[in-house]
């Protein structure tokens, strides 16, 4: 017996039975990475690069950099310069670099890099960069003698920072800081806006999970015990809508709610409210949240419902024959079951809601609005880098909640099917 | 052999797609782009035997800023607001145009005395003149609303308000509600009190308000009941007033009109057959063959002389409809492309703050 366990155990060529294994294990290895590498590819292209590019772009804008080099080396030599009074010579570089832009047809783009920080600069840059080339010393007087804006301490703040291809400026102006002529600072009352709109759509956000969760709870439930053919029908019911066009659902919601809508004309009708009494439903929060809520809401059915479809009756029966009340059965018995499937659909909600941006548009009004509508207003001002800076913002927002529901609930508790 | 034949033949394919020489023009998509179409793109390929397509955008302008950052132009001809000309023009991203080979108009005027002022920019040449104006239904409002200021008085003419979500157009038109001039609009809301009035006038009807984003959103809102004077683009009311026969009357006082421009984008596949796409399309019977298609004015003088008629129903003169006819344009303001290059940013975030308020 001892000699035989000693003795390697070989195949019938004679190999060692070890090698043999490992040998197949990583062909078989290798066979499944090589199902895997298509997907890996495209996701790496169509996912991580772009969040990666944008990333990059929210940090860096070498609009003015690229176009000013005088005065990229004027402000590296002399980086504790008085914004409020520059020398002549930091006048001379301007002058040198905005002489090149005319030639060299940049202006647009270097003002409209100081124009994202310092409103008013683009027309200052261009009409500074026609007479550019003709000045004469001193250039401090002839540039200030074009317009006196030139000699504005927010505005040599706003260039010597856009010298370097590399910023935080776009996170600032995203967290509603303004470049004033003392350096940056908190913006006004009138016209901070980016924060409080981070803070509604994650408020929104929630509020849309829970109410989905309340909803979708009984139908998912009843889905999951109804005979076969009761629940097929209920399951086309509630994927009908799921394969309808995202635009069609949306206006549908404004057909029916809108003040002269389907519902407002059936309250009237029916003589509960007048007609001058129609209730406002559409083009505001309500709007937002119903008409969201209604779209996302498959989305919290489906994986309850495959969590709740394999839940063996047999043990809610147990705890009532073990004198539990109903209610008693439901929370300690069945709703525990049913955690990984609302946590499923909870996140698959909130984080979907979190990005949503077409239903807000149109049915929003004026305080519907969440903030990837400001990530697609500064998109098709080409403000990329703002852009970038708030969606990247939002990523990091969600992966914190990402990270704190890891840690709470733990992400190996997620199932979706 | 067969691996000759292959490649010789992708060879042969890709020297017929070098010569086919497809011009691509791209617009607005919608009742424009169809104007543009039938106006422009059909008749020009027509009479030069070059195909030539129209591709649609909801907005060309960062489309093509897109291309051009990338390297990667299929676009030769895009059409994009007369501030977007300036700002791409200014940042390098598109061919200049010779305004001197732009064709005289019919009359035999000289093209640089033929357009309108501020019509050629140099890389842009003015394709039509567009308008905000707003509307109200004639069933709601036998005796309607006739001034900028109507718009603003709720005890006279109650009912919802239809606005435009975004800043431009929007504060101009509520400084010329308050009783300021055209003339005197951007001097005032260049400074912070200006704003603030701007800002302040729109307070009283912020409660009554409804915000449209999408320019068909407007008549929309008017068909439903849903507001009883909006804020609109001239050419969607014209639609659906004399296309549709609703019953939508335009106010011209306070009207905010700007030219809507065709430029080519730096590195154009066809950059030549693009400057006679452009060259054709702005000539007197281009922009003609245009607005008989929808309501925005031609911007030649000579293009304006003899009435155009509605291509929709081959009997409307499309003359009083126009935003460049004089009658409409005592109380206008042209909108200042300088102004919004500067503020539009600025501006806008305190619109977005003003409206969650």
């Amino acid at each position: 017996m001892a000699e035989a366990a000693t003795e390697l155990l070989k195949t019938a060529d004679g190999r060692p039975l070890k090698a043999a294994l490992a040998e197949a294990q990583s062909r078989a290895k290798r066979r499944a990475f090589l199902l895997v590498l298509p997907l890996l590819v495209f996701v790496l292209l169509t996912f991580l690069v772009p969040i990666g590019y944008m990333l990059k772009r929210s940090v860096e804008h070498d609009g003015f950099a690229a176009s000013a080099p005088a005065l990229d080396a004027w402000f590296e030599a002399n980086p504790g310069f008085d914004p409020a009074n520059p020398p002549e010579a930091a006048y001379a570089a301007l002058v040198q670099d905005l002489a090149r832009m005319q030639t060299e047809k940049t202006t647009g783009i270097a003002g409209t890099r100081i124009n994202y920080t310092v409103p008013g600069t683009i027309s200052l840059f261009k009409k500074g960069a026609r007479e550019a080339g003709a000045l004469v010393p001193p250039f401090k007087d002839a540039m200030l003698a074009i317009d006196a804006d030139w000699g504005k301490p927010a505005l040599w703040r706003g260039m010597a920072a856009a010298s370097s291809r590399y910023t935080t400026e776009f996170y600032k102006v995203a967290s509603d800081m303004k470049l004033t002529e003392d350096g940056w600072a908190r913006g006004g009352d009138k016209e901070r806006i980016y924060l409080y709109l981070f803070f509604k759509t994650f408020l929104i956000s929630g509020l849309i999970t829970v109410i989905c969760l309340l909803l979708a709870f009984p139908i998912s439930h009843l889905l999951a015990t109804l005979p076969m053919a009761k629940s097929s029908l209920l399951m086309i019911l509630v994927l009908l809508p799921f394969w309808t066009s995202l635009l069609v659902r949306t206006t549908s919601w404004i057909a029916l709610l809108q003040e002269q809508g389907i519902v407002n004309d059936l309250l009237v009708g029916l003589g509960l409210i007048g007609d001058d009494g129609r209730l406002s439903m559409m083009y505001n929060m309500t709007g937002t949240i119903v008409a969201m809520t209604h779209v996302l809401l498959p989305f919290m059915i489906l994986p309850l419902y495959s969590v709740m479809r394999v839940i063996p009756p047999s043990y809610a029966r147990a705890a009532r024959s073990l004198g539990a009340t109903s209610w008693t059965t439901f929370r300690r018995v069945y709703l525990p079951q049913t955690l990984p499937g609302i946590a499923a659909g909870s996140l698959l909600v909130f984080i979907l809601a979190v990005g949503y941006y077409i239903t807000p548009a149109l049915v929003g009004g004026a305080d519907g609005q969440l903030i990837s509508n400001l990530i697609s207003f500064h998109m098709t001002k080409a403000n990329w880098s703002l852009a970038a800076a708030i969606a990247a913002m939002l990523l990091a927002a969600i992966l914190v909640l990402y990270w704190l529901y890891d840690r709470l609930i733990g992400i190996d508790r997620l199932k979706l099917g | 052999m067969k691996k000759t034949l292959i490649l010789s033949t992708a060879l042969a394919g890709l020297a017929f797609a070098a010569q086919a020489q497809e011009v691509t023009v791209m617009s607005w998509g919608g009742a424009y782009g169809a104007a543009q179409t039938e106006g422009h793109v059909k008749p020009w390929s027509a009479a030069t035997g070059t195909p030539a397509i129209m591709v649609d955008s909801d907005n060309p302008a960062p489309a093509i800023k897109a291309m051009v950052e990338a390297g990667n132009v299929t676009v030769d001809v895009a059409s994009v607001e007369y501030a977007d000309a300036i700002r791409l023009c200014d940042e390098g991203l598109l061919e200049p145009i010779d305004a001197a080979s732009l064709p005289a108009g019919a009359d035999g005027t000289p093209a640089a005395d033929d357009f309108f002022p501020g019509a050629v920019t140099e890389c842009g040449v003015s394709t039509d003149i567009w308008s905000n104006v707003y509307a109200y239904d004639t069933s709601k409002f036998p005796e309607g609303p006739k001034t900028a200021a109507d718009f603003f008085d709720l005890e006279k003419f109650p009912g919802k308000r239809g606005l435009r979500k975004g800043a431009k157009a929007v504060l101009e038109f509520a400084l010329l509600a308050d009783g300021v001039a055209p003339a005197d609009v951007y001097t005032v809301l260049g400074t912070p009190e200006g704003v603030d009035r701007a800002f302040a006038k729109l307070d009283t009807i912020k409660a009554e308000t409804v915000w449209w984003e999408a320019g068909a959103q407007a008549p929309q809102l008017l068909a439903d009941g849903e507001v009883a004077m909006t804020t609109a683009y001239n050419g969607r009311i014209f639609a659906a007033a004399v296309g549709e026969g609703k019953p939508f009357q335009i106010v011209w006082d306070g009207q905010i009109y700007e030219n809507e421009s065709y430029v080519v984008p730096k590195g154009a596949p066809n950059k030549d057959l693009a400057m006679d796409f452009i060259k054709y399309a702005t000539s007197t019977e281009g922009l003609r063959a245009q607005a008989s298609y929808i309501s925005y004015g031609p911007p030649r003088k000579s293009a304006n002389v003899d009435p155009i008629i509605y291509a929709g129903d081959g009997k409307t003169e499309m003359g009083p409809h126009l935003p460049t006819n004089p009658a409409n344009l005592t109380n206008a303001l042209l909108t200042s492309s300088d102004f919004w290059v500067d503020h539009d940013a600025e501006l806008n975030e305190r619109f977005q703050a003003w409206l969650s308020q």
